[in-house]
């Protein structure tokens, strides 16, 4: 059976969310995973939960990128294992140079929960296959940092890469300002690396993975981790 | 008698009375020294030692058969069965909001977190009620922005959803804002810890941030009114940090799970001193502490500036025999600071040492139980006669009833609260199973079936206009909230927010108000179980109007919560209570004619019980689609706002009502009691009907949900005309509903 580690910095708080969704929802080993913890070869998949890694009082997932357990996490992606952010973890993968690009502030400066529609825009990862092409999402976003930022150069490299996994849109799928909830570039709500197997998403598929919950759009992130790692 | 050489003037910088000094020569058979009368003005403080209001508050009713632990903890337990408890609480922070919103409010939020997870309770989600003077004034549009930052600023970094809350505009906080949080929290039952010193010998250990010189006699400030000089003391208000709080979570958390402990207590409000006090004096012990001890964050700190810091995120605990090293070692792994600073003693005293040399030395329960207590004067306000008049034949009825409601929908005590919520993180946790904008939010229990249900409520200008009605109708209202939602009200917490209690009209009003409470809590079986005291609240002499809120917690099993917007074309709209002619105290009369007097709507409890028990019935039952409390605003405005209120869609409704032969806009916008606005299929009619005689509530069906209007007719008796009062398009009234407060701070 595949086991998940679920990072936890000082400051994480949505990663007994994460714990909950894998055991309770799809009956999957799953463990916590301190930050001090320096190797992670037990595990098929890390994820990267939100929160306020250190307080965030400086630039968000800046000191979390320094904990111990980073080290091999950069290793753990090096040998193409799988590896999830979402949100405060998202930044931290920013922040680490896992992935590309940095984020801003919200352009409205507040911090915004809420639900917004999502467009998949490549369902060919580790984390999208079960999602239909284009396919629109509803998941909750819940940060103040979510403004992803990106030069134009690398914008189109990404592009040209489809590393541009998640974008926010309107309920019909149409991706424009006014379903930006942050002012992130083109809309990106998720990107990938080149090799695929990091993913950071800003909204929070654990927050979606049940119907009690208003949404269960988030399930789809998961139930496609687990069938790539069983290989089905 | 010994005869006092301290001089007065310090005797009053500690806020103390003269006769209160004698008490304290009388207890200590001695004349205090500077730092002990320090510690006693803290401690005797209005704010730490509940003196004027001690005599009313026990008037309460706080016995009942879910209730484990009543009012004098760090919060009040109620059992939820099979094993868990929820524990809650709720506190004011309006005076430091007032000097700093950000911080103050943080503060606040950190201040009842630390009071739920003291006891042994992973806190699972925070509420507010909040006052403003009206936003047209900038220094409104800065407290409120500050205030609402601050809140999500805590709440959001710690990781509890702030799920619901209430906020009222109104000129008389222009001076002196209004901020209650409540929390509430869930342990197992074996679990709970209480802030009990016991155990001769034990060390005391201090856990969680170093002391700094932020907040130093915080308490006091609190006790006191307002004038031109409040700017001054900004220096007085905490500066919070919600990642020390969150590590201190998890590191109380895991110390209580392991059974470490003996008891525990949070740092407040008189910092290091009311904790080591209240830690003695409930456990009939003493302390020794020392002072050099004390985690520090600057050098060359006094022993009073240590002893009445109120620096945050501090706890102090008492560990099980021989279990210091493992506590040690969890606060160490979360990278908080923890000291040994003293000794748990027989002797009853709070002894205090400097390097050895003793600088305090007084009886513990001098400082607590045996703080002064006064039975203050009452006498109902001079101007109550007139302000309770009220000649409606002079209010003309308005031609333009639209008009009336979208001023109504537009004025920011009633409009959408989305701009605030949308800043707190209400999803944390996973268990928010409905999200703010329903009568009350609804936080579910993982791994059982079972929910809660939370709610605040208070209207100021009812407790003003009849302080004992409007207090019944807060406690009324909260608990209709709640039934709305599916939920059985299990216990409640209160803030009771006043002016200045050495006048006798405040404390006629205080008095009132808590009997009306009780009157309430008694009728409706729902026991008082926490809460906290605000006096003072005063500004140059003006005193705010008396503000009890009201927090509430309901229990469902099965979790199957109901919501208030209508839900499906073609279902019936019921109305359930009667309305009457009451438009005093109303949000219309004061939005439209800026008229505050008559009596506020007269509740009777008999009928309210009979319209929960009926509610609650029918959403057990499943006959019923919506409901949703008729409040502020009236009938017209909770209409209004069931067609609006749903994040993913609007739905129109065609109304009719019978003429009752009182005034339209009484019928429209009066804010008659007891009543619930629900939505029932067209195959659920009958049923429900039979349902609601059995429960003898009166009924009217007034209408059908559908289309993309909201028309309200007036059918005449005599004729079988009807004439339009209200007809306007959904989306005209979801923009204005919506977008007024944003638009009011622009």
């Amino acid at each position: 059976m595949t086991k998940v580690g679920v990072l936890v910095f000082p400051g994480s708080n949505c990663d007994r969310d994460c714990y909950d969704v894998i055991h309770q929802s799809f009956r999957q080993q799953v463990e916590f995973v301190w930050h001090q913890e320096t190797q992670l070869k037990d595990f098929h998949a890390i994820i990267l939960p939100g929160g306020f890694s250190y307080g965030d009082y400086l630039r968000c997932g800046a000191i979390a990128r320094f904990s111990p357990v980073m080290k091999a996490v950069r290793q753990f992606a090096d040998d193409g294992g799988l590896i999830l952010g979402i949100c405060n973890g998202f930044q931290i993968l920013l922040e680490a140079g896992l992935l590309p690009g940095a984020m801003l502030r919200n352009r409205s400066l507040k911090f915004v929960c809420r639900q917004v529609h999502l467009r998949v825009e490549n369902q060919d990862t580790p984390y999208t296959h079960r999602y239909r092409p284009q396919q629109v999402l509803k998941l909750p976003v819940a940060h103040g940092d979510g403004n992803y930022y990106v030069d134009a150069q690398t914008l189109a490299r990404m592009k040209q890469n489809h590393q541009i996994v998640l974008r926010y849109c309107q309920s019909d799928g149409t991706v424009d300002e006014e379903a930006n909830p942050n002012g992130s570039v083109e809309n990106v709500a998720g990107v990938c690396n080149e090799r695929r197997n990091v993913l950071g998403m800003m909204p929070h598929p654990e927050r979606a993975s049940e119907s009690a919950l208003g949404s269960q759009d988030g399930q789809s992130i998961f139930a496609s981790l687990f069938s790539f790692m069983d290989g089905s | 008698m010994i005869q006092p050489t301290t001089p007065q003037d310090l005797i009053s910088q500690q806020g103390l009375s003269r006769e209160e000094y004698q008490r304290i020569l009388t207890l200590l058979e001695r004349e205090p020294n500077p730092l002990e009368l320090g510690i006693f003005g803290v401690m005797w403080s209005e704010h730490c030692s509940y003196k004027s209001s001690r005599v009313h508050l026990k008037k309460l009713p706080t016995q009942g058969e879910r209730v484990l632990q009543g009012p004098g903890e760090n919060a009040g337990v109620v059992d939820l069965g099979n094993g868990l408890v929820a524990v809650f609480k709720m506190e004011s922070h309006n005076h430091p909001s007032f000097i700093e919103p950000y911080q103050g409010a943080a503060t606040g939020v950190g201040g009842i977190l630390r009071d739920i997870f003291t006891m042994g309770a992973r806190p699972v989600a925070l509420l507010n009620s909040l006052r403003f003077g009206p936003l047209s004034f900038p220094r409104n549009r800065y407290l409120f922005d500050g205030v609402i930052s601050g809140i999500a600023g805590y709440g959001n970094c710690i990781g509890v959803p702030t799920i619901g809350g209430e906020v009222y505009f109104h000129e008389i906080y222009n001076r002196n804002n209004l901020v209650n949080v409540l929390c509430l929290g869930i342990a197992g039952r074996d679990k709970i810890v209480k802030g009990r010193a016991s155990g001769e010998g034990s060390p005391v250990l201090y856990v969680g941030s170093k002391t700094g010189r932020d907040g130093i006699h915080g308490a006091t400030m609190a006790s006191a009114s307002f004038d031109e000089e409040s700017e001054t003391k900004r220096p007085m208000v905490q500066v919070g940090d919600p990642f020390t709080e969150k590590r201190l979570l998890e590191a109380c958390l895991e110390v209580i799970d392991q059974d470490l402990i003996l008891g525990m207590q949070d740092m407040g409000a008189g910092g290091l001193t009311c904790s080591a006090s209240e830690m003695a004096s409930k456990a009939d012990m003493g302390m020794t502490l020392e002072l050099s001890s004390v985690p520090l964050r600057e050098d060359g700190m006094t022993p009073d500036e240590i002893m009445l810091s109120e620096s945050q995120e501090r706890m102090l605990l008492v560990p099980k025999p021989g279990r210091e090293k493992e506590i040690r070692r969890i606060f160490e792994k979360w990278e908080l600071d923890i000291a040994t600073i003293g000794t748990v003693t027989s002797d009853g005293l709070l002894t205090v040492k400097e390097r050895g040399n003793v600088v305090v030395q007084v009886p513990a329960k001098a400082l607590t139980d045996e703080a002064p207590s006064y039975e203050r004067p009452l006498a109902p306000p001079p101007y109550l006669d007139a302000i309770q008049s009220l000649n409606l034949d002079v209010l003309k009825e308005p031609k333009d009833f639209n008009e009336v409601l979208l001023a109504l929908l537009s004025s920011p005590t009633i409009a959408s609260k989305e701009w605030v919520y949308r800043q707190y993180d209400h999803m944390v946790q996973t268990n928010t199973i409905v999200l703010p904008g329903s009568d009350a939010a609804v936080v579910r229990i993982k791994g059982r079936d079972q929910a809660l249900a939370l709610t605040v409520d208070g209207n100021s200008l009812y407790c003003l206009l009849n302080p004992h009605m409007g207090a019944m109708i807060a406690v009324a209202e909260a608990a209709r909230n709640l039934v709305c939602a599916g939920a059985t009200p299990i216990a409640l917490t209160d803030c009771l927010n006043f002016g200045n209690p050495e006048k006798p009209e405040v404390m006629w009003q205080f008095a009132l108000a808590i009997e009306g409470i009780a009157d309430a809590c008694k009728r409706l079986g729902i026991p008082v179980v926490s809460g906290n005291v605000s006096f003072y609240n005063e500004t140059n002499g003006i005193d705010i109007y008396p503000t009890p809120i009201i927090g509430m917690v309901g229990l469902m099993e099965p979790a199957r919560p109901m919501t208030s917007w209508f839900k499906t074309s073609g279902d019936w709209i019921i109305l359930l209570g009667d309305t009457k002619e009451e438009l005093g105290g109303t949000e219309y009369l004061r939005q439209i004619f800026s008229n505050e007097r008559g009596t506020p709507p007269f509740i009777e409890l008999e009928k309210e019980v009979a319209l929960h028990a009926l509610c609650l019935s029918a959403i057990q039952s499943g006959l019923i689609k919506s409901a949703h409390d008729c409040s502020e605003g009236g009938l017209a405005v909770a209409i209004a706002e069931s067609c609006v209120t749903s994040e993913d869609f609007t739905l129109g409704a065609e109304v009719s009502l019978a003429n009752r032969s009182i005034r339209r806009d009484a019928l429209l916008f009066g804010e008659s009691q007891s009543r619930i606005l629900v939505t029932v299929s067209e195959e659920h009619l009958s049923n429900f009907r039979r349902l609601a005689d059995e429960h003898k509530v009166p009924l009217e069906v007034i209408g059908r949900v559908g289309g993309d209007r909201l028309r309200i007719n007036l059918q005449d008796a005599s004729s079988d005309r009807a004439s339009c009062l209200i007809d306007l398009e959904l989306d005209k009234i979801k923009a204005t509903w919506r977008n007024a407060i944003p638009k009011a701070l622009e």
